[in-house]
């Protein structure tokens, strides 16, 4: 075993394994938590098949921000008192149906699919370049479009906090 | 480095760890100096004279109190979430530690000659930050709870303008990558990007050519006011005074770590201490030459000792960092905390639009020239 498949298997263990906890962890918090070393994994699987780019963006994109974001909800929708946000059961018995439908097309889609495999990586020394070329040539207007379309995402979400601001004010 | 590590051990595992580990023995050797340097630059400040009992002048301070925080009983508060409350110092420092791996220390030693170099380092930034979330949250106690939002919202907010000031060199370099940014700014002291650039023509690292010329001159306001924002919003960043309202004694005791004693107090310590040093030592690669010396060459080159040149490269740049840190412990000491306020008309009000409009001229002189 080369080094490289034991980084694998490492990486897709912290994964799996974290992913489980987010799952079937009650507390919210836990999960939230457990989220980080999801997502700390999965860049991990993306170095080891040559996508650095990708796998500093997605920690960049989702440790940074996304889950942040989400602790920052947690806690400030709780009391920051020890109240403890949990998760519970409800609906068994329809829920186990629509997963098991769902768990069975997965399994019968992964294992009915054509994969495009290849034997080995090709040689790449660094995606950024790469990836910078393409996104201001071939798909400039998908990325000027996501650009416009984030940049009125937040004008939006500031229009709303600002309108309850006001609210505020004449109430 | 690498290859001369494998030719004293030849290719194994211990190579390679002992390759990631140098940067290590660095930050814990660089903590200690900080720490005495923080205790008797404050104590000259205010006409005192600090630790004097340890060692000649108090010198071998920190490392009795590194004994002490060993031997110290490591309390764990028992309405704390025993789990996430000793996981929080570990997964701090990693974050803290894992962005070294990308930084030059010398031509001849870096952990990972990234071509995403500086967006590297600002992403495993964001891991350290969790840290604090947990080690807040998990504390179980206002104080920390409070110190811990604090901060990540100061560290979250004051990101942007940080990343856009590099963002500006990047634009000027046209690479991530911090060995060809340091490269770029070869050949002496009026090459460093806070000067304006380089002035002639440079080869980078990766082989790519950078034109240039002494009409690099235009650029030495914009560059040298982007460094100023860097480095402010590095402060706050970091947490240090006067953005310390995260560790606000009078209000907070002290922070998110409020709980934490002995080594687990230490490594959120560590952390902060290799945090503060990361920004400096970018702060110098972005914008004073990383480990270039102001003359342009090496002693080593000069006299002919090819091994000289790599280790007077890691001390100019060890200087640089040191330098940067010592002048945010000189802050510390000389001026008043911001309120909350006023932290966040900073960022939002000073720093970034002045961080968007100058990158905007930038960007438009590096078309036309």
């Amino acid at each position: 075993m080369s080094y490289t498949d034991a980084f694998f298997y490492f990486f897709a263990a912290l994964t799996v394994g974290s992913a489980l906890v987010v799952t079937f962890s009650r507390s919210v918090i836990y999960a939230a938590f457990a989220l980080l070393f999801t997502f700390l994994g999965v860049a991990g699987l993306y170095v080891l098949l040559q996508a650095d780019f990708l796998a500093v963006a997605q920690i960049m994109v989702y440790v940074g921000g996304i889950l942040i974001l989400l602790l920052f909800g947690v806690m400030l929708t709780t009391r920051v008192t020890n109240a403890e946000i949990t998760t519970g059961t409800v609906q068994g018995l329809p829920a186990t149906v629509v997963v098991g439908i769902l768990l069975g097309t997965l399994i019968l889609l992964v294992s009915r699919a054509t994969w495009n495999v290849q034997e080995s990586l090709p040689d790449v020394t660094g995606t950024t370049t790469e990836i910078g070329e393409r996104l201001l040539t071939t798909f400039l207007l998908p990325f000027e479009i996501a650009g416009i379309l984030l940049l009125v995402a937040i004008m939006g979400a500031a229009m709303i906090a600002r309108s309850t601001d006001k609210t505020k004010e004449a109430a | 480095m690498e290859s001369l590590l494998t030719s004293i051990l030849g290719t194994n595992l211990l190579t390679t760890v002992i390759y990631c580990a140098l940067p290590l023995v660095f930050v814990l050797t660089y903590a200690l100096i900080a720490v005495l340097g923080e205790v008797k630059i404050s104590a000259w400040m205010q006409d005192r004279l600090g630790p004097m009992r340890t060692g000649p002048w108090g010198i071998i301070q920190p490392l009795a109190d590194v004994l002490k925080l060993l031997q110290k009983e490591d309390i764990t508060p028992s309405a704390s979430d025993k789990f996430l409350f000793n996981l929080a110092p570990f997964v701090t420092f990693m974050g803290s530690y894992a962005a070294f791996a990308a930084v030059p220390f010398s031509s001849q030693y870096i952990g990972a000659s990234l071509d995403l170099g500086i967006f590297y380092v600002f992403a495993v930034g964001s891991i350290g930050v969790v840290g604090l979330m947990m080690a807040g949250w998990s504390s179980n106690n206002k104080y920390s709870m409070y110190g811990a939002m604090r901060s990540v919202a100061q560290i979250v907010s004051y990101e942007v303008p940080a990343a856009m000031a590099l963002m500006i060199i990047v634009i000027y370099t046209g690479t991530l990558n911090l060995q060809d940014i340091i490269v770029a700014q070869g050949g002496g002291i009026w090459n460093w990007f806070v000067f304006g650039g380089p002035k002639a023509d440079v080869v980078l690292a990766s082989g790519r050519e950078l034109q240039a010329s002494w009409a690099n001159l235009v650029f030495l306001p914009l560059f040298l006011a982007t460094f100023v924002m860097y480095y402010v919003s590095a402060l706050a960043e970091t947490n240090r005074t006067p953005f310390d309202i995260p560790e606000a004694e009078s209000e907070l005791v002290s922070g998110y770590h409020t709980e934490y004693s002995g080594m687990k107090f230490a490594m959120f310590f560590m952390a902060e201490y290799a945090n503060m040093f990361l920004v400096s030592v970018v702060a110098s690669i972005a914008f004073f030459g990383g480990w270039q010396s102001p003359y342009g060459t090496t002693i080593g080159a000069l006299v002919g000792v090819p091994w000289l040149s790599p280790v007077e490269e890691f001390l100019w740049l060890a200087f640089k960092g040191f330098f940067f840190v010592f002048v945010m412990i000189w802050l510390r000491w000389t001026l008043p905390r911001l309120r909350v306020d006023q932290l966040m008309y900073m960022c939002w009000k000073v720093l970034i639009p002045f961080s968007f409009g100058i990158a905007l001229v930038v960007g438009f002189l590096v078309m036309i020239m």
